[in-house]
């Protein structure tokens, strides 16, 4: 392997891998505060690119980035509030199915609305063909953009968590929702911020990768299955790890493309999280112990 | 020997919940663990129905090696159990709960059962003729086709128990039979308790209520921070200066 | 018995349905008939995991996805290349071939359909213990997630290998002589016993997963789905009821996939996909997840609506949208929340 295609492929790997991270971290962000898996993460992702998209008719690109995320952080909460929020102790089963309905519906909303096309938005600088050096690779300044975007959300995000109250108070939460209740934290405000900071990631991760990895009605399933391997990987609840882990996932898919035919790399994120499951459900980087008080 | 406990050790992280703990029960006999709160009576149970692996240890069950099988092998060999905050089954009545304890003592599979044979129609009424039988013994006959978690608390102590009986252990596990009840209800758990043995069931049970303890049992362990720090009869156990420590304190605390 | 008389009423409906459609000349309806009685055999199946052993599994479609088209493939793959394989010689004695003509009047020799039937099966058995010993271990959403994950793996597996036609799928599957007389396929000659066959297939499925739920077993994986330590404290061996409850689901939906492929001539990638697998799944949830007939009920209902294509092109949002209304206002089912009372009493006593 030349230095060239190395680059190349390394490249590749962190622009996907840092992607998935994102969305990884948006279900640890809500899996935190609510116990629940949320299977329509993925399309908060679609929904960003999606609605930016649609926005650039009307206004300058970064504005309709900036609208796009706020109206995904609006559908979060309101997603929490119509079908989250008042239910009383809901069993798992209950709340998988709940959100794999929701995200069926903001599928087929988003067919309805946008077609069965593909679509993207703009590059940020430059168009399709202009490229830059880096390590000795020629990629898209996008590639760039992703990388960045992504890496300043996830060090924005660690230090909401340290240093806010807001922040703090999410913690609490994860920590211990009888608790952090009986300290006077609405935990069901927290909860409703929860889906707005997670669709709001997703939303803007949506729109940064969205020029070179284009945006569909029906990529969603696709990214939550990766992001929620990226969670498991790392250790659910566990947002830090998950970005090694989902750096590590991006790097194998990009890697394996010389060995593995295309058709079957999504089938890659699939073994390794079966194979995660069956011999290690705490996670790599997790510990066995803690994970023993989560329900798997 | 029924039941015997050799080095039994267990572990949670650096708690050590169960330590060095050696002890048998005869067969025929009420025995009794008993010890302050956290002193690893529960885990002992576990440890010896299967529902948790020795951290190392054996424990022989008439003769044969126990420890590390799964709880639903112990059950078959002959040895029931009970739970100290009630395990029983949502959603069915109590006779359905007291019919699950009679599984180890039926046979019908999958096919057998999708093809509803005649045999299989025969073992079914037997179950249900036995788990009736099981209730009626228990007082509770009236609330067969009541749904067992909707009862109140000392019924489904009942069914529980019912269900207990209804696998015809040889040794039946009790964890706490009596938390919960009031003194009438202790007396009749007492005495339900002899009953059974007296129909050759060996009884081991951990408890709270002095009294209980006292009345039935023909041996007792004391266990404390998981330590066994006595063994003998109710007489001797009252007379025993270390379970006296533990249970009143030191005299100079 | 109390329990026969549901599957009678299921008998009498199905007959009653076809002489109605005799009579008013709308015999077309008898195919989307048809296929929703195939699709009604993967639900039931479905519903002895999810609401009697308490499993979810968003997959179900790939078992389908399996059965259809190993028999698809087998069925249609011109072996003569492979004449002199051993193993094929063997197939040949053994009566597991047939022999038929391309359009160009060339011989082709293929699997006989029995043959490539108990293939798909065996395999079917096969893959759902392979997946189900460690996928069952988990829990709810870690289940979730690795049957979805499986579904997804079935699914792309068919879309990427020629072998199974990728994006076209299997086209020209040959119908299925069960014996002499009877034979599964779509032609318009055979409508009426197909008709009567596939529901006949879903009224023996009842029977035995009826018998089954109210038998020991069924007791315990009731149990199971309450109390699970404890079951296994009374000594049943719970990971292996788990499983075998899988696997008896896995096959049901296999059967079904093989039957319908067969009535239908062709298979498609679609029968594999995610929005599959949880369509079964929304349908036993309306169905109250715990009730066979529930399951049965809205299933049938549930499909000829939208085989005849009364959903339009919102046919994935209505499930989607059915998904969640039933899980928000009436997670027992629509059965469980509307009927009138002495309806209910009778079904339950039917149970």
């Amino acid at each position: 392997m030349t230095l060239e295609l190395f680059s190349q492929y390394l490249l590749a790997g962190v622009t996907y891998g840092i992607i998935y991270a994102i969305v990884g971290i948006g279900f640890n962000i809500i899996y935190n505060t609510t116990g629940i898996i949320n299977f329509a993460q993925g399309e908060f992702v679609m929904l960003g690119g999606m609605t930016a998209i649609s926005l650039t008719q009307w206004l300058p690109l970064p504005l309709a980035i900036g609208a796009a995320v706020v109206v995904v952080m609006l559908i979060g909460a309101l997603v929490e509030i119509l079908f989250i929020r008042w239910l009383d102790r809901p069993s798992v089963l209950r709340m998988i199915i709940i959100t794999i309905g929701i995200s069926i519906l903001i599928r087929e909303a988003a067919l309805h609305i946008w077609g069965d096309g593909v679509r993207s938005l703009p590059y940020f600088a430059g168009n399709e063909i202009t490229t830059i050096q880096v390590l000795g690779a020629r990629v898209s300044p996008q590639v760039l953009w992703v990388i960045g975007v992504c890496a300043v959300m996830v060090l924005a995000l660690s230090l909401f968590f340290k240093y806010t109250l807001q922040g703090k108070k999410m913690q609490a939460c994860a920590a211990n929702r009888m608790a952090a209740t009986l300290c006077g934290i609405s935990t069901k405000n927290m909860v409703t911020l929860s889906f707005m900071l997670s669709a709001g990631i997703g939303a803007l991760a949506g729109c940064v990768m969205s020029p070179i990895t284009y945006t569909q009605y029906d990529i969603g399933t696709g990214l939550a299955i990766k992001g929620f391997t990226v969670a498991i990987l790392g250790g659910l609840g566990s947002s830090m790890a998950a970005v090694t882990a989902g750096l590590l996932l991006g790097l194998i898919e990009a890697f394996s493309v010389s060995v593995v035919p295309l058709a079957f790399q999504d089938a890659i994120a699939i073994t390794l999280l079966l194979a995660i499951l069956f011999f290690r459900p705490h996670g790599l980087f997790g510990s066995k112990d803690a994970a023993g008080l989560k329900e798997f | 020997m029924l039941l015997e406990v050799n080095n039994l050790n267990r572990r949670f992280g650096g708690l050590q919940a169960v330590s060095d703990v050696n002890f048998s029960v005869h067969p025929g006999m009420i025995k009794a663990v008993i010890g302050p709160n956290g002193a690893g009576k529960t885990t002992l149970f576990n440890l010896i129905s299967g529902a948790l692996p020795p951290s190392s240890g054996a424990i022989h069950f008439k003769g044969l090696p126990i420890h590390g099988l799964p709880p639903f092998r112990i059950a078959e060999r002959g040895m029931a159990r009970t739970y100290q905050n009630i395990k029983l089954c949502p959603g069915m009545t109590a006779l359905e709960n007291v019919m699950i304890g009679r599984h180890c003592r039926s046979r019908a599979g999958f096919i057998s059962g999708m093809l509803n044979l005649p045999w299989t129609r025969r073992e079914e009424i037997a179950i249900r003729e036995k788990s009736l039988e099981l209730l009626a013994l228990l007082d509770i006959a009236d609330l067969a086709e009541v749904e067992a978690t909707s009862l109140a608390f000392g019924q489904q102590r009942a069914v529980e128990f019912a269900r207990a009986l209804a696998m015809e252990p040889e040794l039946l596990l009790l964890d706490e039979p009596a938390a919960g009840l009031n003194i009438y209800e202790t007396a009749e758990v007492a005495r339900l308790i002899s009953t059974i043995n007296q129909r050759g069931i060996t009884v081991l049970l951990v408890e709270h209520d002095m009294s209980l303890v006292m009345d039935i049992s023909h041996e007792i362990v004391v266990l404390s921070f998981g330590q066994k720090i006595a063994e003998g009869t109710p007489a001797e156990i009252q007379h025993n200066s270390e379970v006296i420590k533990i249970y009143l304190g030191e005299d100079d605390a | 018995m109390k329990r026969h008389l549901p599957l009678a009423l299921l008998v009498l409906t199905a007959i009653g349905v076809q002489q109605l459609t005799h009579a008013t000349g709308t015999a077309f309806y008898l195919t989307p008939l048809t296929m929703a009685a195939y699709y009604s055999l993967v639900i039931v199946g479905l519903c002895l995991l999810m609401g009697y052993a308490g499993q979810i599994s968003l997959g179900h479609a790939g078992f389908f996805a399996i059965g259809g088209y190993l028999s698809a493939m087998l069925t249609t793959r011109d072996l003569t290349p492979y004449q002199d394989n051993p193993v094929l010689v063997l197939l040949d004695k053994l009566g597991c071939t047939v022999t038929g003509q391309d359009m160009f009047g060339g011989a082709v020799l293929h699997v006989h359909p029995w043959a490539a039937f108990a293939c798909a099966i065996l395999i079917t058995i096969a893959v759902a213990y392979g997946i189900g010993i460690p996928v069952l271990k988990l829990k709810g959403h870690y289940l979730a997630m690795a049957t979805l994950g499986f579904g997804i793996i079935v699914y792309r597996l068919v879309l990427a290998s020629p072998l199974f036609g990728e994006a076209d799928g299997i086209s020209e599957v040959p119908a299925f002589p069960l014996f002499p007389g009877l034979a599964v396929s779509g032609g318009f000659e055979s409508r009426v016993s197909n008709y009567y066959l596939a529901w006949g297939m879903v009224a023996c499925a009842m029977w035995l997963l009826a018998n089954l739920i109210h038998s020991r077993v069924g007791r315990a994986l009731r149990a199971i789905h309450g109390a699970e330590d404890a079951t296994n404290a009374m000594g049943v061996n719970t990971a292996r009821y788990k499983l075998n409850t899988f696997v008896i689901s896995a096959v049901l939906a296999a059967v079904a996939g093989i039957f319908l492929t067969h009535y239908n001539g062709g298979i498609g990638p679609s029968e594999a996909g995610i929005m599959k697998s949880v369509r079964y799944v929304a349908i036993v949830a309306i169905g109250g997840m715990a009730n066979l007939w529930g399951a049965l009920v809205m299933g049938s209902l549930l499909n000829i609506m939208s085989l005849r294509g009364m959903f339009g092109s919102y046919d994935d949002a209505v499930f989607g949208l059915i998904l969640i209304v039933i899980m928000l206002f009436a997670p027992r089912g629509l059965l469980g929340l509307s009927l009138p009372q002495g309806l209910k009493r009778l079904l339950k006593r039917g149970e």
